[in-house]
């Protein structure tokens, strides 16, 4: 009994979870491109988003912003961290107060004054702008992930390097480093899907002409979303789908890694 | 001391790094930067004018009247051309944001139809920042499998018999203005009594709605899911073509008509492109294929003769008279204080029977 209820409870969540996506990929079948007429099965929604000129270079600027920021953001979070960690307990307190309030802010307020830094130092918008918009807001998020792998290594274990004669960069990336990759990847990955995801930002720091793809489909809202984007969503959902199982196959090979 | 000196530095030269890289490629004769609503003009239409002018378009794109006022307010893009809805222009006037057009450059506004400069002067009062590019009413969609009686008012939509057939649009001011249309007062009325019976007769329509949606008026409508649907009348010739059940009426007391028009902002960079642009759109020729586009409807006269679409030629709700719509009047800009009156009483009516 109690284990049929656990199921059910399961299996509904599954249900909310992925209900809309599989309609999603359903609609981008439709030969259609009103919801409630099915015209057949049809694959032109992909055929056109292909031939699509914006829809294309939206996506070329959601991925070139995503994956740039995620990079900057991370090399700068984590070298904020190494020195924040190295900091007396009181002035550490207070920086990482100060890294935690964008966070917290409403993403309105950090569009608008990012916007409005822009414009008082005349910066021409553009890709550029949004990009800085992104390394700016990615960087709490790489701190928050880095910071507690940081905690965790041992500070003997560097000075230990030290006095066998590294630099403290060899040191560095000897020792700590290889400690706290997990934290830099996921840090890297979670700046990767901020930046993605961000509207509100993008929105406020983008200059004419240069489209994200979140931009480019909350500007369709008004005459209705096309089914172009449902391709473009289902083919992003699955590329995401093979990308974590690629991630998660090691792990079952690792027992064979330690044996050689 | 040092530390403070060469941040200060770093912040002198941020700039200068990143002026140099902004840089936009541009046609022969320059360049227009565009921000219109999304999916709101035939993408060869950029595409013609660029070869006919060599003039580049930077194309750019805003959802809401209200997310693109603070973008040219702040003056982050100094956009050439813009297209916000009447209301809007108004506040943008009244805020001093739009530059005099000269209409010595635009041959081709004499195009637009004498109606609709004459509306237009319910929010530019003299004609002079703006030329309209798109209009179109709010009536009432309509199946006529599953309404009987002729459909000619908004009191259909407190029909009891319509009970849980009906969708209303889920905005202050398009709600308001059926309900205050219908008991024949001003829809840019700001007197408090008759606001609050306005409310009180959209309270008492709550229990007949189906829903209160704003873009899924087409989607049911075409699924036959409802009877009665508050919805555009662009939209509506879209729904009407997918399914030929549907009709589209606006209610005899009259009604919101609305106009899209173009302006130009006060620190536009290439005025006498945008105006060259602004002249194109007003060529018949371009106009019909933008109204192919969008389906809605265009206020350029001679519009008809250029439109290939069969369906569209043939459809009775493709080009209406607008003479027909003389009773209808625009929104207005009301005022901060009002608009803050209307959120209010708007939320009164959606908490309004909640707890059952």
């Amino acid at each position: 009994m109690k284990k049929t209820a656990q199921r059910i409870y399961l299996a509904l969540i599954f249900v909310f979870l992925y209900a809309p996506i599989v309609t999603l990929m359903v609609l981008s079948f439709n030969g259609s491109k009103f919801r409630t007429k099915w015209d057949g099965f049809s694959t032109k929604w992909y055929v056109q988003l292909f031939r699509n000129e914006q829809i294309m270079s939206a996506l070329y600027n959601t991925l070139a912003i995503g994956l740039l920021s995620a990079l900057f953001a991370t090399v700068l979070g984590t070298a904020a961290c190494i020195g924040i960690h190295a900091m007396k307990k009181k002035s550490r307190m207070v920086w990482m107060g100060i890294t935690n309030i964008p966070m917290l802010n409403a993403e309105i307020v950090t569009g608008i004054s990012l916007m409005l830094l822009f414009i008082a130092f005349g910066v021409n918008f553009g890709f550029m702008t949004i990009l800085l918009g992104h390394i700016t807001f990615n960087i709490p998020y790489v701190i928050l992930s880095v910071m507690p792998k940081l905690r965790q290594t041992d500070k003997a274990t560097y000075e230990a390097a030290m006095d066998l004669g590294a630099s403290p960069v060899k040191a560095f990336f000897k020792v700590v480093f290889p400690d706290i990759l997990p934290g830099v990847l996921s840090g890297f990955l979670l700046s990767f899907t901020m930046s993605l995801d961000d509207f509100v930002i993008t929105h406020f720091v983008k200059g004419a002409g240069v489209d994200t793809l979140s931009t480019k489909i909350y500007a369709e809202v008004r005459k209705g979303i096309k089914p172009e984007m449902y391709a473009l969503s289902t083919i992003m959902f699955v590329s995401v789908l093979l990308l974590l199982l690629i991630i998660n196959r090691p792990s079952r090979k690792k027992p064979q890694k330690s044996a050689v | 001391m040092k530390k403070v000196l060469t941040a200060i530095l770093i912040m002198a030269l941020i700039p200068g790094i990143l002026a140099g890289c902004g840089s936009k490629s541009e046609g022969s004769n320059g360049k227009v930067v565009v921000y219109n609503w999304g999916e709101y003009m035939d993408p060869d239409v950029l595409t013609l004018f660029e070869e006919e002018t060599g003039i580049k378009v930077v194309y750019d794109e805003f959802e809401t009247n209200e997310i693109m006022y603070p973008k040219v307010d702040a003056g982050a893009v100094a956009y050439d051309l813009v297209c916000p809805s009447d209301y809007m222009i108004q506040k943008m006037l009244e805020n001093d944001l739009l530059a005099e057009l000269n209409f010595d450059n635009m041959p081709n506004t004499k195009n637009i139809g004498s109606m609709f400069m004459e509306k237009s002067k319910e929010f530019d009062p003299e004609n002079k920042y703006s030329v309209p590019y798109m209009w179109g009413t709010v009536g009432i969609l309509y199946n006529k499998t599953m309404v009987s009686e002729p459909v000619d008012s908004w009191d259909i939509l407190w029909d009891e018999k319509y009970k849980d057939n009906i969708l209303m649009q889920n905005s202050v001011r398009d709600a308001f203005m059926v309900a205050l249309s219908r008991l024949g007062y001003s829809i840019n009325s700001t007197d408090e009594a008759e606001l609050q019976e306005a409310k009180q007769t959209l309270i008492d329509q709550k229990p007949l709605v189906q829903a209160y949606v704003i873009d899924q008026v087409r989607d049911k409508m075409i699924g036959g899911e409802a009877a009665l649907g508050v919805i555009y009348s662009g939209e509506a010739l879209v729904c009407q073509q997918q399914n030929p059940d549907l009709d589209y009426v606006v209610p005899k007391e009259g009604s919101n008509i609305w106009i899209d028009s173009w302006v130009i902002p006060k620190n536009a960079e290439n005025k006498e492109n945008a105006e060259k642009f602004l002249d194109f759109l007003c060529r018949p020729d371009i106009a019909a294929k933008n109204f192919e586009y969008i389906t809605y409807y265009s206020p350029v006269e001679g519009v008809k003769e250029y439109v290939e679409d069969e369906y569209l030629l043939n459809s009775p709700l493709a080009f209406p008279d607008p003479e027909q719509y003389t009773n209808c009047t625009t929104f207005h800009y009301l005022g901060e204080e009002a608009d803050e009156y209307y959120n209010e009483i708007w939320r009164e009516v959606q908490a309004a029977g909640t707890s059952e």
